[in-house]
């Protein structure tokens, strides 16, 4: 069981209030991702969910029992930790092994669960190498392995693939997926990435300034984002937010439509512009419209075989059924 | 900076710097030599070519009664030091794993502490010994040499224990470990080689001091130091005889010395340099 | 990470070096104030009374003082001139591609553990000695007459043999420093058409400049407290040529008993030694951040 609620949680840096009273239920095997800017206190939270921060105010309920003052380790936790956090005097195994030692599990049983775990996380070729002699990749896998092991109630990562390079980086989400959808357990995952946040999570808790702005699945987020912050958060390539007369011909202070919601045309179109810089990707194009006499500079996504490029005249028309109007207070109106 | 040199310029930096090198070494090279010729050859004349007797050093040991001094130094450097350890070590963890606001100060003025000239403190502390009979007992000394070299231990630990990730330690935390758990096989695994760097350079600091050992000690508690200054004219003992003691004295630090050369760097400037 | 139950044993983990040291700073210390204003010798405890200013007053009209001031800072600058020079010079040198650059090392650092006295009577004995000494000797091969070093040149005596005791230290700081510096920077600058000498003025010198800062406030420490090899090679004379005011404190507690005025020169060499420290923070202090 790993269900957490959290009751007004506030944390304080001095007379810093980092997190304002916060309210949040993560239901059992819920795959959950707090993502936002640096700064906008996610890691803060999910430090004062492992308990490695003492709360300001407020209550966290574990299962139903208030943990707020239990101490990291009798949380039933396991976190994931960005530097991975592995103990480099010790071999693989034993750092797999380090929390049960900790808690007494009997030796077979220990061992039982090492070879599982190296199995399903591919060390097992592994065991007897320090940290030092692993790629970021397999250090990654050994941290996930030292969770695992402790079969907790739920798992906390803190932006654990934030040191991989990029073609790893999309691995490792993917085993992190499977893992989640084998294992049924509650995770609870920090990113700052909103591609992972998209890709990975159950339900997005999108945070700025240690509030939270919007809670969602991620397509509930991708298509009614609550307010501007969202709205240019969620989606990659961003969402184009136009604002002044344009926006206004809709009854709205901005308007939002994203690079795939519009489309371009040599020759016809509500909008026209001339195309700064193409990028063709082979399955998508991407084309960043200039001078079209709104404020900024447009994105589109096209298709892969569309033959236009840096320099030419195009007109561009938003789908109004896709658009997102917003209003001063940057709020969304429905 | 991987990059191909001519072996020409290579062949001309080399015998640079070994002629840099042996002129700075010459003296210690020389007194080596010197130990192990005659009195006569001594005093013959320049020569590097002894004629490797060891009777300098077997008259240093039966005339002078080497050993106590030796003994002295031995253990006046290792107490001190392990004693600092034991104050330091917890001091340095607490600053490391949970500072302050007042963290830095703290650590700037123990710092200042060093900067004290010591000869300003000879006068009441000269007195202390006296009239608590203190004075040339090797557990007078032990507890000053541990004093003045205590800013160094912390510092020294602190900056090692610095580069221990706290994440690591919050890992441990989360696996279940006590805080017991924690320093036992965690925090000391990981900062024994600091430790063992802090232990080696201020060996070698104690066994060199050589201001308060002569000012505290007479023949008891004296160690090499003290011992070896007392022969500030080489009347009695003669070139080679003072040659073999100064090797001796010298040598176990100088091989010490040797293997810790990167420590030498940290621990002296602080970790501000490494 | 600080939780409040680590916050609290950490508090208690750092006290016992804290109050070790804020001891050992305050009592010694208020003690040589107090003696400081006594008239107060060891040869006639009797007779100690107060003294007012008379010891400060006393050390003021001596030129002893005078000359151990002077001789202080000749000895501090000369030194630290004859290191940082030399020091920058020989890890330029070592830093170079060359054969045996481990053993080089060992050789040059080794003059660093050899303890003061040691240090002392090598050169007094076996290096300057006036008959026996190995400049003796090579004077004579040279044809001209021996110099009697530590008769005639005291002061410089005793600079070249602590000079040769710190220039290990200034060389293996500076080479360490030497060697961090980034290879791709040289060769950016290599590209840019920057000779060699500019090369080292633009950035060699300012990368090294944090580890010269620290190299000259550490060596100033130690060096104002320099005092075996005065004691072993020239007890501070003829007259009081090599005396300087670590050496003259000295005397004046251990060989005149003048507790009162021994005191008074603590005090002067902790304001001294604080000046100093104040002056070289506040002139390199930006360095050190």
């Amino acid at each position: 069981m790993g269900r957490i609620t959290l009751e007004n949680v506030t944390k304080r840096f001095g007379d810093v209030e980092v997190i304002p009273p916060l309210n949040l239920d993560i239901n059992d095997g819920e795959f959950v991702v707090f993502v936002g800017p640096s700064g906008c206190g996610k890691s803060t939270l999910l430090r004062l969910i492992a308990g490695l921060e003492d709360t300001s105010g407020g209550r966290i309920l574990i299962d139903g029992q208030d943990a707020t003052s239990t101490p990291p380790a009798k949380r039933g936790l396991a976190m994931v930790f960005q530097s991975y956090a592995l103990y480099p005097h010790m071999s693989v195994r034993k750092n797999i092994a380090f929390p049960m030692r900790m808690a007494g599990v009997p030796q077979d049983e220990q061992d039982r669960r090492i070879e599982s775990a190296a199995k399903a996380l591919n060390l097992t070729n592994y065991l007897d190498r320090k940290p030092g002699q692993l790629s970021g990749g397999q250090r990654q896998r050994v941290a996930i392995g030292r969770a695992i092991v402790r079969e907790p109630s739920a798992f906390l990562f803190d932006e654990p693939l934030s040191n991989l390079d990029a073609a790893l980086r999309v691995g490792m989400r993917l085993e992190i997926s499977e893992l989640h959808n084998r294992l049924e357990t509650t995770m609870i995952y920090v990113t700052h990435d909103q591609v992972e946040a998209m890709t990975m999570a159950d339900k997005i808790v999108v945070l700025q300034a240690g509030r939270i702005e919007q809670v969602g699945s991620p397509m509930e987020l991708y298509r009614a984002p609550r307010n501007l912050f969202v709205a240019g958060f969620i989606g990659s390539p961003r969402m184009n937010l136009i604002d002044g007369p344009a926006a206004a011909e809709y009854d709205a202070t901005t308007i939002g439509v994203r690079p795939e919601h519009i489309a371009v045309s040599g020759t016809e179109g509500k909008w026209k512009g001339r195309i700064g810089v193409s990028e063709h990707l082979g399955s998508d194009t991407f084309f960043y419209v200039e001078d079209t006499g709104l404020a900024e500079t447009i994105t589109v996504r096209a298709g892969g075989d569309i033959d236009l490029h840096h320099g030419d005249t195009v007109w561009l028309s938003p789908d109004i059924a896709q658009m997102h109007r917003f209003d001063a207070n940057g709020d969304r109106i429905a | 900076m991987a990059r191909a040199v001519s072996s020409r310029a290579k062949v001309g930096y080399t015998v640079a710097a070994w002629i840099v090198a042996l002129l700075i070494f010459f003296p210690i090279l020389y007194t080596i030599i010197t130990s192990l010729k005659s009195e006569q050859e001594a005093i013959a004349g320049f020569d590097l070519i002894p004629s490797f007797t060891l009777e300098s050093f077997r008259a240093v040991q039966t005339q002078n009664d080497y050993w106590k001094p030796f003994t002295n130094s031995v253990i006046l450097s290792l107490g001190s030091t392990l004693l600092a350890l034991i104050v330091a070590i917890p001091a340095a963890w607490a600053m490391a794993f949970s500072p302050t606001k007042r963290t830095k100060d703290i650590l700037m003025w123990m710092l200042s502490t060093k900067m004290m000239p010591a000869v300003a403190v000879l006068v009441p502390i000269y007195l202390i010994f006296l009239r608590t009979g203190l004075m040339d007992t090797r557990i007078g000394l032990t507890v000053m040499l541990m004093l003045i070299n205590l800013p160094i231990v912390v510092w020294m630990l602190y900056t090692y224990f610095r580069e221990i990730p706290g994440e690591i330690l919050e890992a441990a935390r989360m696996d279940g470990a006590t805080l017991r758990d924690e320093i036992v096989h965690v925090l000391t695994p990981m900062a024994v080689p600091g430790i063992a760097s802090t232990l080696l350079l201020n060996v070698i600091l104690a066994w060199n001091e050589a201001f308060w050992t002569i000012q505290l000690t007479t023949t008891n508690a004296a160690p090499l130091s003290a011992f070896i200054a007392s022969f500030s004219s080489p009347q009695g003992l003669f070139w080679a005889k003072l040659s073999a003691a100064s090797v001796l004295a010298i040598a176990p630090i100088l091989i010490l010395g040797w293997f810790s050369q990167k420590q030498l760097v940290r621990g002296l400037t602080f970790g501000a340099v490494k | 990470m600080a939780t409040r139950q680590t916050a609290s044993l950490a508090r208690l983990m750092r006290a016992p070096a804290i109050i070790l040291l804020l001891i050992w700073m305050i009592v010694p210390l208020g003690m040589t104030l107090y003696y400081s204003f006594l008239n107060y010798n060891l040869l006639n405890p009797a007779g100690t009374s107060w003294a007012g200013w008379f010891n400060y007053r006393y050390f003021y009209t001596d030129p002893a003082f005078f000359d151990a001031i002077r001789n202080t800072l000749v000895l501090v600058l000369g030194v630290l001139v004859i290191t940082v020079v030399g020091g920058i010079a020989i890890a330029l040198l070592i830093d170079k591609p060359i054969w045996g650059q481990g053993i080089v090392r060992i050789l040059i650092i080794s003059p660093f553990f050899v303890m003061p006295p040691v240090a002392a009577l090598i050169w007094k004995n076996m290096i300057m000695h006036p008959s026996y000494g190995v400049f003796a000797d090579l004077a004579q091969v040279l044809g001209m007459q021996p110099v009697d070093w530590f008769a005639q040149f005291p002061l410089t005596s005793i600079i070249v043999i602590v000079a040769w005791q710190w220039l290990p230290f200034a060389t293996l700081i500076l080479l360490t420093s030497l060697q961090s510096l980034d290879g791709e920077q040289m060769e950016a600058a290599e590209m840019d058409g920057a000779s060699a000498l500019s090369r080292f003025i633009h950035l060699t010198l300012p990368h090294m400049a944090r580890a010269i800062t620290v190299v000259i406030l550490i060596q100033t420490i130690f060096l104002l407290g320099i005092y075996a090899e005065i004691l072993v090679t020239t007890n501070g004379g003829p007259g009081n040529a090599s005396t300087n005011l670590t050496y003259l404190i000295y005397r004046a507690a251990r060989l005149n008993f003048d507790i009162g005025g021994a005191a008074a020169g603590g005090i002067i060499a902790v304001i001294l030694a604080n000046l100093v420290a104040i002056f070289l923070m506040r002139a390199v202090g930006k360095n050190l951040d």
